[in-house]
């Protein structure tokens, strides 16, 4: 990747062959969680029950299906890229490390797409009330 | 060799004082692991019990909200109930201990907050807030269930 020059080593970016982009997303998911997840807090402390038609009836408005689905979204690739590191530091083994990274990868694409479908199903009334 | 008290122990990786940084630091790591895997797995099987029947979310409900009276399981559940209480308590300090320290680092990535005395205070700030919210949270929907 690198020219040999000093430019083309920060271009190469070192030996992890990548550079700040998943710190960066981290703080970026990390304040979107932020936010989103203060709102997910106060609404469920403001629901007057948690049964199933309170949960399914708050779903159904677009102010709380969507900010939701931006939570999911958000969360769960926020916690993809915590656990990343979190592998990459303890786990020193090649082989279980990639196996633990495809783990990783297969709970948080899963879980999330799992939470996606649900909200939308529920949002677009496909579950009575 | 003369010990000057103001400057850190370090860099003798063996010869250190515990202090609340350092207790904050792995607290951010071990509180963000059982947020992902914890946190996640439960607000997974919340949504999708919700979205698949009034049945699926009852399952949810008795066996970590309030245990049903007429279930045969109602003692069982209502066991996974103090559990999931102990867990549920857990996992919003957690959650709180996460936010706070997770605010910090975005203070620290400024380059700002590194002096001794202010870096031990702001780490002592968020086990402070994150206590002081879980109680908060919980005196709150404690009426409720």
């Amino acid at each position: 990747m690198g020219t040999g020059t000093s430019l083309g080593r920060v271009r190469g970016l070192g030996s992890a062959h990548s550079g700040s982009h998943h710190w960066w997303l981290q703080r970026v998911t990390a304040a979107s969680n932020l936010v989103l997840l203060i709102w997910f807090v106060v609404s469920i402390a403001r629901l007057p029950v948690l049964d199933h038609q309170a949960v399914v009836l708050w779903l159904k408005s677009p102010l709380a299906a969507v900010p939701l689905l931006l939570l999911v979204i958000s969360v769960f690739w926020h916690l993809r890229l915590g656990l990343q590191v979190f592998i990459e530091d303890y786990v020193h083994e090649e082989g279980g490390k990639i196996a633990l990274l495809l783990l990783l990868n297969a709970y948080a694409i899963g879980a999330a797409t799992l939470c996606v479908f649900s909200i939308l199903k529920i949002a677009f009334g496909g579950v009575p009330a | 060799m003369a010990h000057n008290p103001a400057r850190p122990l370090s860099p003798h990786l063996s010869i250190y004082k515990w202090g609340p940084h350092m207790l904050v630091s792995i607290l951010h790591r071990a509180t963000g692991t059982a947020l992902a895997i914890g946190g996640g797995v439960i607000f997974a099987w919340w949504l999708t019990a919700a979205a698949m029947s009034p049945a699926a979310y009852n399952i949810f409900y008795h066996w970590v909200v309030q245990a049903d009276p007429a279930s045969l399981h109602a003692s069982t559940q209502r066991l996974a109930n103090i559990l999931a209480k102990i867990v549920g308590v857990g996992l919003t300090w957690s959650f709180f201990q996460h936010m706070a320290s997770g605010i910090r680092h975005f203070v620290l990535d400024t380059g700002a907050g590194y002096e001794l005395k202010t870096n031990r205070l702001g780490s002592i700030l968020t086990l402070a807030f994150s206590i002081v919210a879980t109680i908060l949270f919980w005196a709150v929907i404690a009426g409720k269930y």
